[in-house]
């Protein structure tokens, strides 16, 4: 098996994991600032990894280069809207989750 | 069981769901998203019926679900201008005669 | 297309999507309904890339989720500040008719299976006849020389059906906007300082690939589309004097262009829609760059749903939106 494929199962084994912790959290976390913390976090990790894995397919250098640049453009989004939404919830009155209740 | 048949049964099932909920609820916002389910049944599947035979892909079928989508986010906007005026002018948003559930 | 190692994919993909149609169907909070049926548009665009319709896969994912999932929140917006927020859930059946419609349903579906059987299978369908005439369409992709030249009455005719959406919206009501304020944030204004030139040089991109590989007018169009509405959403408006007739000349821009290089045709003793041969590049290409700028105008117009006030978007905070409801 051509080394390239390897590298590329372990860098998608790797991603799984974010993925899944990511899901668990934004199902199981109690508030929203909790849940944009695990989705955010998370996807961003196992988004890259799995670019990573992609660009190593990839037949030419323009193509990994492309696949690069949706994971930044993600990350930036990603970023942007979780900023929002916890902005917008908590001018709304949400209070973080203290550990209690 | 080939894969087109797989999507053709999907699609055919997206359209009867998206019927049951035409005519379940009487929310209009919720009959303009049963519409578009139906929509998409449809849409996947011709693609599906399309792709049964060998060989690359027949763009005919590809160009006329792309015109497809476009006309529905268009039908979609209208009948949502439609649903929000409704809910300005009567504060209801279901059609008259038919008595809002709970 | 025969099963192959990806059949599992193939069987978990549409089970997937029929679950979250009938989540998205059956969840009594409407917000819920909605973001499911966004996640089912996404979907739905995975399923075309495996049905290899790459063109409709984007067109899915930008216009399909992107654009309707906008429509849908900013209308559950207004109508919510119209009417109240209320759960939505189905109708009381009596026994008997739910009975009669499931059994009238199962056997449509039964039917519809059944009658596949009967259709004619043609061997690659249309595509070879595509192919043999590509070199004459101007353009180097399939999706695209159908769109723009084997079918080009259909894209006129659609570019029409979205003008005609925009003019009923128009009529109907004044713009109402539907954010309280606009989002504010230091964060957003260096995300759309950064982006906005992306999504320009995207669309760009995506409309120069449309000739030779998936991509094209409408897919570019819903990108510069969502460009102008980051820019909306954070406070931008559009200057009075543009509101009026510049706004609606960009709005027909796209069919006009398009219009005019269908009637080259008959004015030189062809048919509708038939381009000169020497022309036949030149011209979709310019068509397609119109048609880009007025359907993003368009798509835009219809989020924000009413026709232009002339005024700023945003009402001042003294008098909040109930100034809409007294006419």
């Amino acid at each position: 098996m051509d080394p390239r494929d390897i590298l590329s199962i372990v860098f998608l084994l790797a991603a799984a994991p974010f993925f899944l912790a990511g899901t668990i959290g934004l199902l199981r976390f109690p508030d929203v600032f909790c849940r944009l913390h695990a989705l955010t976090k998370a996807d961003n990790l196992g988004l890259g990894l799995i670019v990573i894995a992609l660009a190593l397919q990839a037949d030419t250098w323009l193509q990994s280069a492309r696949l690069l640049l949706i994971w930044l453009l993600v990350m930036l989004s990603g970023a942007t809207v979780a900023h929002l939404i916890a902005r917008t919830a908590l001018r709304a009155g949400r209070k973080p989750w203290s550990g209690r209740s | 069981m080939s894969v087109p048949l797989i999507y053709t049964a999907a699609g055919i099932f997206l359209f009867l769901l998206g019927t049951y909920g035409l005519v379940a609820y009487a929310h209009l916002l919720r009959k303009i998203l049963a519409a578009n389910i139906m929509g998409s049944g449809v849409f996947m599947a011709f693609i599906a019926v399309a792709g049964r035979t060998p060989g690359a892909p027949d763009p005919v079928p590809h160009a006329m679900v792309l015109t497809g989508i476009v006309v529905t986010v268009a039908f979609t906007s209208v009948a949502l201008a439609l649903a929000v005026r409704i809910a300005r002018t009567s504060s209801r948003v279901h059609l008259s005669g038919r008595d809002e559930e709970q | 297309m025969t099963p192959g190692p990806l059949l599992l994919f193939d069987l978990l993909l549409p089970a997937v999507l029929l679950w979250l149609a009938w989540r998205s169907l059956t969840s009594s909070d409407l917000f819920r309904a909605v973001i499911l049926f966004i996640a089912f548009n996404l979907l739905l665009a995975l399923a075309w890339v495996r049905l290899e319709a790459p063109d409709v896969a984007l067109a899915e994912a930008a216009i399909g989720a992107g654009v309707t999932g906008t429509l849908l929140l900013a209308a559950l917006t207004r109508i919510e500040s119209a009417a109240g927020r209320r759960l939505s859930r189905p109708a009381r059946w009596r026994p008997a008719a739910l009975v009669l419609t499931g059994t009238a349903l199962l056997a449509a579906a039964a039917g519809l299976l059944w009658s596949l059987r009967l259709l004619p299978t043609m061997p690659g369908g249309l595509g070879p006849l595509v192919d043999r005439h590509l070199a004459e369409s101007g353009v180097d992709h399939p999706v695209t020389a159908v769109l723009l030249n084997f079918r080009g009455y259909d894209t006129l005719l659609e570019v029409a059906v979205l003008l005609l959406a925009v003019i009923a919206i128009w009529c109907l009501d004044e713009a109402v906007p539907f954010l309280q304020q606009p989002l504010e944030s230091p964060l957003l204004t260096g995300f759309n300082r950064m982006m906005l030139p992306i999504l320009l040089l995207s669309a760009g991109y995506l409309l120069w690939l449309g000739s030779h590989a998936p991509g094209g007018a409408f897919q570019a169009a819903s990108l510069l589309a969502a460009g102008l509405l980051l820019a909306l959403f954070s406070g931008a408006s559009l200057p009075a004097q543009w509101s009026g007739l510049p706004l609606r000349l960009l709005l027909v821009l796209g069919f006009l262009a398009f219009l005019a290089a269908a009637i080259i045709g008959p004015l030189t003793g062809r048919a509708l829609l038939h381009y000169p041969p020497a022309w036949v590049k030149p011209l979709i290409l310019l068509v397609e760059w119109l048609l880009t700028l007025s359907i993003a105008l368009i798509l835009t117009a219809t989020v924000i749903g009413g026709r232009p006030t002339g005024s700023r978007p945003y009402p001042p905070p003294a008098s909040p939106a109930a100034e809409g409801r007294q006419r």
